[in-house]
């Protein structure tokens, strides 16, 4: 008997062993407990602790520098964490990372493709390594150009693709063996709207057919529009998890309430913000007071009629936390 | 983007070593190889010739035999080494670093399920695998010079193969050391062509100072050219088993070091 897989085939067969039959629901896809690293003197990973249940998207949210792609690396046993302990689909890294490795995919941030190669023996040098063999690799092969839309360039090399088709081969070389776990890092950077939205559809289709993803990005909208989960990182740990809609529910209320004016009346409403509660952010040309839906009277007496109001967003919840701007 | 399919591999068994990960380096290598394999094999070709010719004819008019054997055959087993030795070291120092620091490669294989001993196993097999096929060339060329073919030249490649493993792991270490690619520089001059010069190419080292000969023990092409001369003229004895032995210790010791300076790189 069979079940519906992730990509949408079959992934329990009763031809295969037990021990090698996909990982329990009821395992973590992903666990990282107290999670450290450091580049002599700077923690870019501290204490890191992180839950991805199966079969959702989990967007890891923060600014450069903030430990993601480090993170990244250590989930692949490319970086060695100084403490802390990872499971990647129940296999402990970096001991069991060959296997860990076997089930998923990465993408990395940066083009690390190999430009001597054509489009088709990129994909086919990693379905080999990813023990794929004979007509599964085949298939394997043809399923990945498909997903790269990459058909009529398949015997190009790839350093004489463009930007998009390079980033579009990279996500299919880490989908080639179809993996149950996805790290996406940065998946989007540097490319235009266009290929950025197909992106999209990609990450939305392996959420749909259960892939857990793991993305991270510095793009506001991007981890809002794709992800069930966002994990918002600073200074190497996560200081706030949830759905989107309940950590803006929780962290800034509903709508924002934007107070323009000269420096000094900016100054004066963020102060006077802070002394009745209300929690506050700088955002360009004025001051947005959040939780604006819950603001005291006297506070709003004061202050007068605000210049405009508008729907908080992820963003709001990222800067009120960490103090730090994202794009 | 097309959404993908059918997932068709489950086996999460894995070995030290494992099969797929060396077959995908190998493939990769293949591929690159039948697009340049032209020019490589012009040039493995030809320099022998031009040694043999500017050599065996200038120091040839000089020197007739050395011992029994003329020197032109003399020199033309002997460049087997400098050819081996050139088409391994070369290609560990230069292709790795290359892949490791410019191109990423590695970074991009590590991320799938190969280790780094695998990774550095894949790459030294190969070239010590052209070396041994192209160490074969300066013997065609000697033929062309009156060498007599043997059933001995049958474990030239053999040969070819296990010191072109030793040097390609040593090329990889030093690729792993360095700390720019120009630094390659020293490790050639101090380091590349002393071994060049005192192997036992180009003359006998039983007539050399006691130090040279000192040094040449310890040298491992000198243990290479011995073994293919004992090999094409049919005088392997039993002291050709301690060549073997230092060439397989040499490899040995080599890659043990190369991995470890190579994980030491690419694992942070």
């Amino acid at each position: 008997m069979a079940s519906s897989g992730p990509l949408g085939g079959s992934v329990i067969d009763d031809k295969v062993p037990t021990s090698r039959r996909p990982y329990s629901a009821r395992v973590s896809a992903l666990s990282l407990n107290g999670l450290v690293k450091s580049f002599g003197s700077l923690r870019a990973v501290d204490g890191l602790d992180l839950e991805v249940p199966p079969g959702v998207c989990l967007g890891l949210l923060g600014p450069n520098g903030a430990g993601k792609s480090t993170t990244m690396r250590m989930i692949t046993g490319q970086v060695v964490a100084d403490a802390g302990s990872i499971r990647v689909l129940g296999h402990a890294v970096p001991q069991e990372s060959k296997q860990a490795r076997m089930l998923m995919g990465v993408v990395p941030q940066q083009d690390n493709l190999d430009g001597e190669l054509t489009v088709r023996q990129n994909l086919d040098v990693f379905a080999t390594l990813y023990r794929l063999r004979g007509t599964d690799k085949l298939e394997a092969v043809e399923r990945a150009v498909d997903i790269a839309r990459l058909r009529d360039r398949q015997d190009t090399r790839a350093e004489d693709l463009s930007g998009g088709m390079k980033r579009r081969l990279l996500i299919a070389r880490g989908l080639v063996h179809s993996p149950r776990l996805v790290l996406l890092d940065e998946p989007t950077v540097g490319l235009d709207p266009q290929v950025r939205a197909e992106l999209w559809t990609l990450v939305d289709d392996l959420r749909s057919h259960g892939v857990t993803v793991l993305m991270s990005t510095h793009y506001i909208e991007e981890a809002q529009r794709l992800s069930d989960d966002v994990a918002m990182m600073s200074h190497g740990r996560v200081v706030a998890r949830g759905r989107p809609r309940d950590l803006m529910a929780e962290h800034v209320g509903a709508r924002a309430l934007e107070y323009y004016g000269s420096a000094t009346r900016l100054r004066e409403v963020a102060t006077a913000a802070a002394t009745a509660g209300v929690p506050s952010r700088s955002t360009g040309p004025s001051v947005s007071l959040l939780h604006g839906e819950d603001a005291p009277p006297s506070l709003l007496d004061r202050l007068g009629e605000p210049g405009g109001v508008r729907e908080t967003t992820l963003e709001d919840v990222f800067v009120l936390l960490t103090g730090e701007k994202v794009e | 983007m097309t959404t993908p399919a059918t997932p068709t591999r489950t086996d999460t068994q894995v070995r030290w070593i494992e099969p797929s990960a060396i077959a995908a380096i190998w493939t990769r290598e293949i591929t690159l190889f039948s697009r340049y394999w032209r020019s490589t094999s012009f040039s493995a070709l030809v320099e022998p010739l031009v040694y043999l010719l500017a050599f065996g004819f200038g120091f040839g008019s000089l020197i007739a035999l050395i011992g029994d054997i003329p020197y032109i055959q003399f020199l033309g087993t002997g460049i087997v080494a400098s050819a081996v030795l050139f088409t391994s070291v070369f290609a560990g120092m230069y292709t790795t670093y290359i892949r490791r620091t410019f191109q990423k490669t590695y970074d991009s294989l590590l991320a799938a399920p190969i280790d780094v001993h695998e990774i550095v196993l894949g790459e030294a097999t190969w070239i010590a695998t052209k070396a041994g096929v192209y160490g074969c060339a300066p013997l065609l060329a000697a033929m062309l010079f009156g060498l007599p073919p043997s059933w001995g030249m049958l474990l030239v490649p053999f040969v070819g193969f296990l010191t072109g493993l030793g040097f390609a792991l040593f090329g990889v270490l030093a690729s792993a050391s360095v700390p720019s690619i120009d630094s390659f520089n020293y490790i050639t001059s101090a380091v590349v062509t002393p071994l060049f010069l005192v192997s036992g190419t180009f003359f006998p080292l039983d007539q050399a100072p006691a130090w040279a000969q000192s040094l040449a023990y310890a040298n491992p092409l000198y243990h290479c050219v011995e073994l293919v001369r004992h090999a094409v003229f049919l005088q392997l004895t039993w002291v050709d088993v301690v060549h073997v032995g230092v060439l397989a210790f040499f490899a040995g010791l080599m890659g043990w070091l190369a991995v470890r300076t190579m994980r030491r790189r690419l694992i942070g």
